[in-house]
């Protein structure tokens, strides 16, 4: 057990859990853009930081990676906290000027964006929150998408930049994508889907006849775990 | 090609740990990685591609494209560059006609510049196909190149 | 080669045998081959020993030895001469059978080898006596000159392993960390962090195995300490690393060494191999019943790597991105499991101590600082090489008395130190004694140990956006502050110093800053304003001009300044005209040039070659 302060709100949790998931628990609001409770937090975008103090230290911290002890003090709106917040909102809306999620966000923190960051002229809707990559790694397990280069060059992609054969046309990666930046494209008769520049033939549910899953996944589900194909091609509204 | 990368692999005993030397090794062999080795690395080493990739792109040393036949190397590193590293790379782009860590269209020619050689005492320093030329200067750039077959802008009249 | 020693006695009387084979009093040509020396074609020169000396049949009375690094680079190539320590400086490829013939057959000291002191114009015949080297303490860094580092028995005769011996068969694992605490170790990495607390978390940490590793990424530009330390004394590192191992409790561990040196790779090798073979490293050592064993990897090319996670993420086939260090690594690090990562001068330090005991070695430096520290000095610096001196030695002393001062009559404008994590000190602060804690206090901070000296040539402004560049070409990418803001703060640099700099800039830079500090996943990011801070905290008016005047004074800067011809000075010897790519420099034999301002790129390439500086840079 740990007790500990919140925004000067006495508040009891485990010891080890995350300052964020607590927080959340107890109806207290921290931003956040690159948490997702079926992932692990990779503390990344940086805006759920606090400020923690523990005996004489202070430090800034991402609430979704520190864990809580007791005697600890949080502010989760203080100075530096709304710095930072500030300042990564800043960042990512020169980023992305065409993205409305980042804009509301920011009025809704009373954030306006620095004029002196000339915003990028490439149209990118990619904030590097990682969720697409994590996502097909740990939760799919297929790891088809990686990131390539680093500092500003990097980006999320196929390697090569092609065609991947290990993709099986899933779109977790879609789903989960918070900006929209991962394009998914189903034909009108739902007969395939294309994503990542690979085109997926689409299976027949046996039950109700429609277009629900791309072969490949089916295939993959297949073997990974040990169910025939064929047993596997019923959609979830028919099961 | 795929024998030879099994063969480094087989060197660092298959440990994924090794990746990044394995991929040195391997790019050390075909002056660059091609597609088809970075594949073989991924399949005997048991690294999904993505990863490979994503590590291949993420740290200098490798090198996706051929490098030139005469590979020059600029040390830029502080030293260097507080003894005017900056003018003679500009003076060796402009003179070979690309950009930092580019080659030459017929491949004859690589420049890339690199965080710091550790020889600070002879900087500023270009390597030519690992050879040291220390005490670099804009005018030894202009012909140093100039020996290697690429002429600066007025090269009539010198001499 | 030496084989398999099984106990400390026997260790004891292997060093014995090998000192007393070795005559003092035999004359021996020492020519430092550090990869600084082979970039001046030491390589030859080693040849041509070989060759002159078997010429004249001396190979039994001539004792002939390669070392690694001596630490005065700006005079290689440099050849000793044992047992008077003759010191020859800027010895020419072709000079081996001259030395031969004049200093060790006929006892001549050969003057145009010698150095001057440019102090007192007197030449110097004795290393010791060499102003360089006089005022440094090389408690460390001295042990390379005495060493072949492939041959691992002139180690073993100076001592070598003797505190391993000590260590393994006479002292508990607790006691020698406790020593070292007491001794007040500090990471020489750059983080400063007592080792002594890093080995003990390590120890009582739980889980197993327990790693240690050495980090010789070494990746501040200008740093070459750890290079020369590796390739010179690979043995000395290695001595430190199995008695850190034994103290915490560790099988196995791991020296990571930047992909860029190849020769320092190539020499850990061999003494890791030799160390096996003499029973000093793997199964059993020294007949102790401890067993621990090291494996070599290099790293891709990532500045980023030098951190500890980063590191790591290397070290197990992956791209070096941080992660969040609310963990230690103490407690989960390689592997997820527990490890002490040191820097390789920190491992280099530890035998002294355990040899000399803790209140020896914090004798040495200052109430904070303890011991010795090996720096890089370079840049505009007379004496560019490694220096090593005690804690708190002033800046003064380091760039004047042994950096030699600036050349070409110029003056000092600040000095760097830290890397890029680091920050620029001015010249109101050249008495500062060298400390952690000292620098940590002005700005800056002890970093790795490089010194770059900087001259009134060079601006302040282009120096934060060369380090801010730096930055953003090795920032991993992972968080949004540094990846989206160090590149920002380049931009505003940039234009800065291209004359399109606002008002406000200056404050702007700083509150980014502040985000960046605060915001950062890792050290990258957090120390990476520290050169922009510094220098807007000491060179403000520098920016205040770039900005305001859209005038770069110290005449870098190309957009804002102007190549001209200063026509008292200029002879018409038409050399200016000759190098100009673009012809902007022009003129008659014998009359006065001028340079067209159309057509000059501000290449600077007629001020390099004017001989009778009548460049004007303005």
């Amino acid at each position: 057990m740990a007790n500990l302060t919140i925004d000067n709100r006495k508040i009891e949790a485990e010891a080890g859990q995350f300052i964020l998931d607590i927080a959340r628990e107890n109806g207290i609001v921290i931003p956040t853009l690159c948490s997702h409770e079926s992932i692990e937090p990779t503390g990344s975008c940086r805006l759920c930081v606090v400020e923690a103090r523990q005996g004489k230290k202070t430090r800034i911290v991402t609430s979704c990676l520190y864990p809580v002890a007791e005697g600890m003090i949080v502010d989760t709106r203080s100075e530096r906290v709304m710095n930072v917040r500030r300042l990564v909102l800043q960042l990512l809306m020169a980023r992305c000027p065409g993205s409305e999620q980042l804009k509301e966000m920011a009025a809704e923190m009373g954030v306006e964006a620095e004029p002196r960051f000339v915003p990028d002229k490439d149209n990118v809707k990619c904030i590097l929150c990682r969720m697409c990559v994590r996502t097909c790694e740990k939760v799919v397990g297929v790891s088809a998408i990686g990131f390539s280069y680093r500092g500003p060059e990097k980006n999320v992609c196929t390697p090569f930049k092609e065609e991947s054969e290990t993709c099986i046309g899933c779109g977790a990666c879609a789903y989960i994508c918070p900006t929209g930046h991962i394009e998914m494209e189903t034909t009108e008769t739902g007969d395939s889907r294309t994503i990542w520049g690979r085109t997926f033939k689409m299976k027949i549910c046996k039950v109700c006849g429609r277009y629900f899953a791309p072969e490949d996944q089916l295939a993959y589900i297949s073997r990974r775990s040990g169910v025939p194909v064929e047993d596997l091609a019923v959609c979830i509204s028919c099961r | 090609m795929e024998e030879k990368v099994k063969e480094i692999i087989q060197q660092y005993s298959g440990d994924k740990s090794y990746l990044v030397p394995i991929l040195q090794d391997v790019q050390r062999e075909f002056n660059y990685l091609p597609k088809d080795a970075l594949c073989a690395v991924s399949t005997h080493l048991s690294v999904p591609i993505s990863r490979v990739y994503e590590v291949v792109t993420f740290y200098k040393a490798f090198s996706l494209k051929p490098k030139g036949r005469c590979q020059l190397i600029l040390c830029m590193g502080t030293a260097c560059h507080v003894r005017g590293g900056e003018l003679i790379a500009s003076n060796v782009s402009d003179i070979l006609g690309i950009k930092e860590g580019d080659t030459t269209a017929d491949l004859e020619f690589s420049f890339e510049t690199v965080g710091c050689l550790g020889a600070c005492a002879l900087g500023p320093i270009l390597v030519v196909n690992g050879e040291y030329h220390g005490h670099m200067n804009i005018a030894k750039s202009t012909k140093i190149l100039k020996k290697l077959g690429k002429k600066g802008a007025t090269d009539d009249e010198q001499d | 080669m030496t084989s398999k020693i099984k106990s400390f006695d026997e260790l004891k009387s292997v060093q014995e045998r090998l000192k007393a084979g070795r005559d003092p009093k035999k004359p021996c040509i020492t020519v430092c081959v550090g990869t600084g020396c082979l970039a001046y074609g030491t390589k030859k020169l080693v040849e041509n020993f070989h060759e002159e000396l078997s010429k004249r049949d001396l190979a039994d009375r001539i004792a002939f030895r390669t070392s690694g690094c001596h630490g005065f680079c700006e005079r290689g190539p440099m050849v000793v001469i044992s047992p008077e320590k003759i010191f020859y400086q800027r010895v020419g490829l072709a000079d081996a059978g001259e030395i031969i013939d004049k200093t060790l057959l006929k006892g001549e000291i050969i003057d145009r080898l010698l150095y001057v002191d440019p102090a007192t114009g007197e030449k110097v015949v004795h290393e010791d006596d060499v102003p360089f080297y006089k005022k440094q303490t090389r408690l460390v860094f001295g042990l390379n000159s005495k060493v072949d580092p492939e041959i691992m028995e002139d180690y073993l005769a100076i001592g070598g392993y003797g505190a391993l011996g000590k260590a393994l068969t006479g002292i508990k694992p607790e006691e020698i960390i406790q020593e070292i605490i007491k001794a007040n170790l500090r990471g020489r990495g750059g983080g400063g962090f007592p080792a002594g607390w890093k080995w003990d978390a390590t120890r009582k940490a739980q889980g197993e195995p327990k790693y240690i590793v050495c980090n010789a990424d070494e990746g501040d530009p200008g740093a070459y300490m750890d290079r020369s330390l590796l390739e010179g004394n690979p043995h000395l590192v290695l001595e430190g690393m199995v008695i850190g191992a034994y103290a915490i409790g560790s099988s196995q561990g791991y020296i990571y060494v930047r992909n860029e040196y190849p020769l320092a790779v190539k020499n850990i090798h061999i003494a890791i191999r030799q160390a096996r073979e003499a029973g000093l490293l793997g199964e059993n050592i020294l007949g102790s019943g401890f067993s621990f064993d090291v494996k070599v990897n290099r790293g891709g090319g990532a500045f980023v790597c030098g951190e500890s996670s980063a590191l790591f993420a290397s070290l197990e086939g992956r791209a070096g991105e941080p992660r969040a260090k609310y963990i230690h690594a103490t407690d989960r690090g390689l592997y997820d499991k527990p490890t002490n990562l040191n820097n390789v001068e920190t491992w280099a330090n530890v035998p002294f101590i355990i040899e000399r005991g803790a209140d020896w070695f914090a004798s040495i430096g200052t109430a904070g600082s303890k011991g010795t520290k090996i720096f890089s000095l370079v840049g505009k610096i007379n004496n560019t090489g490694l220096v090593e001196v005690p804690m708190g030695t002033t800046l003064r002393e380091i760039v004047f008395e042994i950096g030699g001062g600036i050349p070409d009559g110029r003056k000092f404008k600040a000095i760097q130190t830290g890397g890029p994590s680091g920050g620029c000190i001015p010249e109101q602060y050249l008495d500062l004694p060298v400390d952690f804690d000292e620098l940590t206090k002005i700005g800056s901070m002890m970093g790795s140990g490089g010194l770059i000296v900087m001259d009134d040539r060079n601006c302040m402004v282009n120096v934060a956006k060369y380090f801010t560049n730096f930055l953003v070409n090795e920032s991993c990418g992972k968080c949004v502050p540094c990846r989206e803001g160090i590149r920002r703060m380049r931009d505003i640099l940039a234009d800065i110093t291209e004359g399109k700099g606002r008002e406000g800039d200056v404050e702007l830079l700083e509150k980014i800053s502040t985000g960046i500090l605060d915001g950062s996943l890792c050290a990258l990011g957090n120390s990476a304003p520290n050169p922009v801070l510094s220098t807007i905290r000491y060179f403000r008016d520098e920016y205040a001009a770039h900005i305001k005047e859209k005038r770069c004074p110290a005449g870098v800067c190309r957009d804002l300044i102007t190549y001209s011809v200063d026509a008292e000075k200029c002879t018409g010897c038409m050399v200016c005209a000759k190098v100009c790519p673009t012809g902007a420099a022009s003129g008659e034999r014998k009359k006065v040039h001028v340079i067209d301002q159309a057509k000059c790129t501000k290449c600077g390439a007629c001020r390099e070659s004017c001989k009778f500086d009548s460049i004007i840079v303005r």
